[in-house]
């Protein structure tokens, strides 16, 4: 009951804090809606009008994607500068069930984007809303979030590590973009690249939305979502206490 | 020390130290993965995405976002090269100074262009590297030179930006939202008869657009004069930006001085 309050508690708090930032609420919602114009007017022009609903999925994919690298990956660095991060330390509870709900309400934000890019999609291109599998895209897109949360504990662990964690996310959006196929197809893409896809939580949970909202086997990529997301946390879990040993050990905790 | 001395000092000298101490990202470690990273991937992005979509040809891609990371040099530097000295408290005593404010303003534009220049040449290099784009050595002389004209303009429309960080409350909001729109609205990704006749009307009046076309017939071979209508286009459009960005400048500090907001948010 504890740990529920705690998870609740933590995720309205958050969203609450990031659900008001300007820069949040342009990378869940401005930013994934200009992609997606991109690429629609790319797949009409190329060709490809059957693929709208694709890229609708896949940029709203990319708003989640953005919002989890940048919300989650700075997280531990934002709590520092804030002056908050010693009392998410010194507090009973593990640090990873600490700092979970938040990275779970970061995600939960990045959802805005998908709902962002099918409604612009609808409204202003037509794109069609018949998904193939309903049920199992209502099953789909919760364990979507669900995983990229859990990820993004892991980014925010070991961002931690790095000084300019916000650098390091500037770098990382557009390659997860790309090795996660999020938009366009990995047959576009030299074939040593496949195992970083498949190592990567997105590339999963795109491909589960996208086969249940289109067609296709949606239980493989669902598994591979679940079990990704559970070795995130495990690693996070152990990124987190080694990261908390170290900085009490050397009295680093609160130094930026 | 004559007049004029003291204005290039003010402008040279003083554009480099407030550059050091306004851009963010100036230190390696945040300047490789911001500045020469997001921009190696966003074009290998794009050429992907348009080889999945079969709407252009690499080369159209590798040009379009080459010539358009200058922006992050431009819109972002130019920003933070404005607006921090609000951010930072030095507003104040360098409002207070009697330098000339042309000087001080335009200067900060030089290392802004120049650190532009330089990703957009790093992008062209991540065009031929890895995406197989072979612009051919005659066409590199015209293009550095229309890539200096879409630079020049861009620095101009960040100064604009940095101007209105002067007073705005979230300028960082301005900057991230006008550097997405550039994607979409100035023909990076795509061709400006493809989009709807409105975006097209706004993305003629942007900076990057006729630099962009440019860059594209001289990658294809045509010679600087052959483009030299937009070239000048382009500048032209860099100089009214500039124009407004210092008016908007002079119009805010005394307004700022006025109701005395200089320094509140």
């Amino acid at each position: 009951m504890t740990t529920l309050r705690l998870i609740r508690t933590g995720f309205v708090i958050n969203l609450k804090m990031v659900g008001t930032s300007s820069f949040f609420l342009l990378t869940s919602t401005v930013q994934p809606v200009i992609f997606a114009t991109i690429a629609f007017y790319m797949f009409r022009s190329g060709g490809r009008p059957g693929t709208l609903l694709y890229a609708a999925l896949g940029a709203g994919m990319m708003g989640i994607w953005s919002t989890t690298l940048f919300a989650s990956g700075g997280m531990i660095q934002w709590q520092r500068w804030q002056g908050t991060l010693e009392l998410g330390v010194a507090a009973p509870p593990p640090l990873t069930l600490v700092y979970l709900p938040w990275s779970l309400a970061n995600t939960f934000l990045g959802a805005y984007a998908l709902a962002a890019t099918l409604v612009w999609g609808r409204v202003l291109f037509g794109v069609p809303l018949h998904l193939a599998h309903p049920w199992l895209f209502a099953l789909a897109l919760p364990s979507a979030l669900l995983a990229l949360g859990l990820f993004g504990l892991l980014l925010g662990s070991s961002f931690i590590l790095y000084r300019h964690a916000n650098a390091l996310a500037n770098l990382l959006e557009y390659p997860v973009w790309i090795a996660s196929g999020l938009i366009f197809s990995l047959s576009v893409l030299p074939g040593w690249s496949r195992p970083i896809s498949w190592a990567l939580p997105p590339y999963w949970a795109a491909r589960a939305l996208r086969d249940a909202a289109i067609g296709g086997p949606v239980w493989g990529p669902l598994g591979m979502t679940f079990a990704l997301g559970a070795a995130s946390v495990v690693a996070a879990t152990l990124s987190l206490g080694w990261f908390e040993h170290r900085a009490r050990a050397r009295a680093t905790l609160s130094l930026t | 020390m004559s007049g004029l001395e003291r204005w290039f000092r003010v402008f040279l000298v003083g554009g480099v130290i407030a550059y050091r101490g306004l851009f963010n990202w100036i230190r390696p470690e945040i300047y490789i993965p911001t500045m020469l990273g997001s921009p190696l991937f966003q074009i290998v992005f794009f050429a992907k995405l348009g080889q999945y979509a079969g709407a252009e040809d690499t080369s159209f891609y590798v040009v379009g976002n080459a010539v358009q990371v200058c922006a992050m040099a431009s819109v972002y530097g130019m920003t933070m090269a404005i607006a921090n000295e609000r951010w930072f408290g030095t507003l104040g005593p360098l409002l207070a100074t009697p330098a000339n404010r042309a000087a001080v303003f335009l200067g900060r534009g030089i290392p802004v262009l120049a650190n532009g220049l330089i990703v957009s040449a790093f992008g062209f290099a991540v065009g031929v590297a890895v995406l197989g784009f072979r612009p051919g050595w005659a066409t590199v002389p015209p293009l550095a030179v229309v890539v200096v004209a879409t630079a020049c303009s861009c620095t101009a429309f960040g100064m604009l930006l940095g101007s209105i960080g002067l007073r705005a409350k979230d300028f960082w909001f301005a900057a991230n939202l006008t550097y997405f729109l550039m994607l979409l609205l100035c023909g990076v990704n795509v061709p400006l008869d493809v989009l709807p006749g409105w975006m097209s009307a706004i993305s003629r009046c942007l900076p990057l657009t006729h630099g962009i076309l440019a860059a594209r017939e001289v990658a294809a071979g045509a010679s600087l004069d052959s483009v030299g209508g937009l070239v000048w286009t382009e500048l032209g459009i860099g100089a009214c930006y500039a124009t407004a960005a210092y008016g908007l400048f002079r119009v805010l500090e005394r307004e700022s001085r006025r109701a005395a907001v200089l320094d509140s948010y």
